[in-house]
């Protein structure tokens, strides 16, 4: 009995030592607030070194010269819908660029069957060309999150086929109750939403067309009736927490990076990033509902999900748990044609 | 003030741990010593450099009085008066006071020739404020780090700091402290329950004795823990509670940084079932 007590100690000890439960200081801390109020980032420099060092940008490709009145794309190649402004130069910069960002291994042949450039034979070549207008959509009309940053493919492919963080809906609601519930999507701990084990999808409720609202501080000291009962419910409130953790957890901050958590709900007791995420989430769902979802029937079945949806965007597709992506840097100037003109 | 005729016999010389007999008197009911008037002197200078910040804050309203610690750049340095150097020096007289308190009680122990037992379990108390105030801050290197002196101010800080770890509840020293605290509570009040019952029958009958308490708990749980063993249970679960609530703290930040949700994932990694 004691044999087996201190193996199971020796087999927990040693898991804890092995796995790094514990950090150790010196931490940094960075004060968002009045002093003494709480507002506080603290973080590991051994963790987050090796993040920053990951989203350093790639050296840019050179500037091809601009030759005016040159030909462009469209005038010398088929099938060029959405750079077919572009010189041809600059056309061929674009490609290479893109293929070293998101099929380094498979090079061009990725998107392009064979010698065939024109023919759009293969899922990737349309799934990327919808991609290009997103990431121009993105840029052009979706400021108030991107700023004069801007995105590019790189801002989420990192060199990969598919973006590293990506989510699917998961299994339907519980068809019995009781104990022959299923899990309600709860109850187990699920990475995207920091390893709690609150609501594990909170991204078909927020983050798609139409996503419900975030509206979970009752307004008055009395319970709330009718639709503000039900948007303050218990249940809402644990469903938007794990959204909020999974902010979190995806920009690699806590929440008070972003609230004052004495009023959450208050705009001028928060700092200047809420805004910047809440444009974010509207974007996120416009993103999903007119991007991401209807590429659902041009994607091959080993893409899809398991109840057959498209691969859709949260915020950890781009900020892969750094607050600002590649610390904030911007490719835009090297590789103006990501912003169009108004 | 009149003192009880058996009293006289135990207010006896000596036991004291500083000061030989310079301040070796009782004033009325209490004990003064030496650490009784360092007592009295961080009171009063703690609480007069809290009425002297108020009077330079904004507020007047009780609640919302707020004596904040210095800025983060501070570090470890001392800040200007207004900036947090006030909480500094407000912090250091607390911490005078409640240490001289503690070393009070053990030269009132020392006289009765007692043990230590309530020294030593209000310290936990002590050491937890210590921890927020004094520890955690230099671990983290900034006094910033502490928490203000403010009644909503402080849970202020305690809100937003549970938050910088996404969810409190998830803090594996904080689940214990807090059902140290709860256990506590329930153990106290099972125990005033039961020597009030006993020792108020109802009209007409003589108090219950310690066997009535033993036989009631043997009734119902099986088993009885004792007249002496209450109160050690008792010490040991507000000792603990307050023990672990100081580790709760002190480990959010210097040994933990991120969410606490996240530490658990050492458990779904084990080798056993990963």
């Amino acid at each position: 009995m004691i044999t087996t007590i201190r193996n199971g100690l020796a087999l927990v000890f040693t898991g804890l030592l092995l796995q790094g439960c514990w950090e150790a200081p010196p931490m940094e801390s960075e004060q968002l607030g009045f002093r003494g109020t709480g507002m506080l980032q603290t973080s590991n420099p051994d963790l987050t070194e090796p993040k920053l060092a990951a989203n350093v940008l790639p050296e840019p490709l050179a500037a091809v010269p601009v030759v005016e009145g040159g030909p462009t794309a469209a005038d010398v190649y088929e099938n060029v819908q959405v750079l077919g402004h572009l010189s041809v130069a600059e056309f061929a910069r674009t490609m290479t660029a893109i293929t070293a960002w998101v099929s380094p291994e498979q090079g061009c042949a990725y998107c392009h069957e064979g010698a065939n450039f024109v023919d759009d034979n293969l899922y990737t070549k349309v799934v990327s060309r919808r991609m290009m207008e997103m990431t121009m959509a993105i840029n052009s009309d979706w400021n108030s999150h991107v700023g004069e940053t801007g995105v590019t493919c790189l801002t989420c492919h990192r060199g990969n086929n598919v973006p590293e963080y990506i989510w699917f809906e998961q299994d339907g609601p519980p068809t019995a109750g009781g104990m022959a519930a299923k899990g309600y999507q709860q109850n187990h701990a699920a990475m995207d939403v920091g390893s709690t084990s609150m609501l594990s999808d909170p991204f078909s409720k927020y983050l798609t067309a139409e996503p419900e609202a975030i509206r979970v501080i009752s307004q008055t000291a009395l319970p709330q009736r009718g639709d503000a009962r039900h948007e303050s419910s218990t249940q809402a409130t644990e469903n938007t927490y794990s959204l909020m953790v999974h902010m979190s957890e995806g920009l690699g901050v806590n929440c008070t990076y972003c609230h004052n958590t004495r009023a959450f709900t208050s705009w001028e007791q928060g700092s200047p990033a809420r805004a910047t995420a809440w444009y974010g989430l509207q974007m996120v769902s416009n993103l999903n509902d007119e991007y991401l979802e209807p590429l659902g029937p041009t994607y091959p079945e080993h893409r899809l999900g398991a109840l057959g949806d498209a691969p859709k965007t949260n915020c950890t597709t781009c900020h892969q748990q750094v607050n600002k992506p590649f610390a904030g840097a911007s490719m835009l100037d090297d590789y103006p044609i990501w912003r169009p003109e108004q | 003030m009149a003192m009880l005729n058996f009293e006289r016999k135990y207010r006896v010389r000596g036991g004291t741990l500083i000061g030989g007999d310079l301040f070796d008197f009782w004033v009325g009911p209490f004990y003064v010593g030496f650490f009784g008037v360092t007592t009295i002197f961080f009171s009063i200078v703690g609480t007069a450099l809290l009425a002297y910040g108020a009077a330079i804050g904004d507020t007047w309203n009780l609640w919302r009085i707020n004596i904040a610690p210095p800025d983060l750049s501070y570090g470890l340095a001392f800040a200007p008066l207004k900036e947090g150097g006030l909480w500094q020096l407000v912090t250091i007289c607390a911490l005078g006071a409640f240490g001289s308190w503690t070393l009070r009680q053990v030269e009132i122990s020392r006289k009765l020739g007692m043990g230590y037992h309530i020294p030593f379990a209000f310290s936990f108390a002590v050491l937890a404020y210590a921890s927020l105030v004094v520890v955690r801050p230099l671990l983290l290197g900034a006094w910033g780090h502490g928490f203000p002196y403010g009644i909503l101010s402080h849970l202020d800080w305690v809100s937003n700091v549970g938050y910088q770890f996404l969810h409190f509840h998830y803090n594996p020293a904080h689940m214990l402290a807090v059902t140290f605290f709860f256990t506590n509570a329930l153990a106290l009040s099972l125990h005033g329950g039961l020597v009030l019952s006993a020792t108020n029958p109802p009209k007409g009958e003589t108090v219950k004795t310690p066997e009535h308490e033993d036989t009631y708990f043997r009734d119902i749980i099986g088993y009885s823990i004792g007249t002496l063993g209450i109160h050690r249970l008792g010490m040991f679960l507000a000792v603990s509670a307050a023990f672990w609530s100081a580790v709760c703290i002190v480990i959010s930040g210097p040994f933990w940084t991120r969410g606490w949700p996240e530490w658990w994932n050492w458990w779904l990694q084990l080798p056993i079932w990963s």
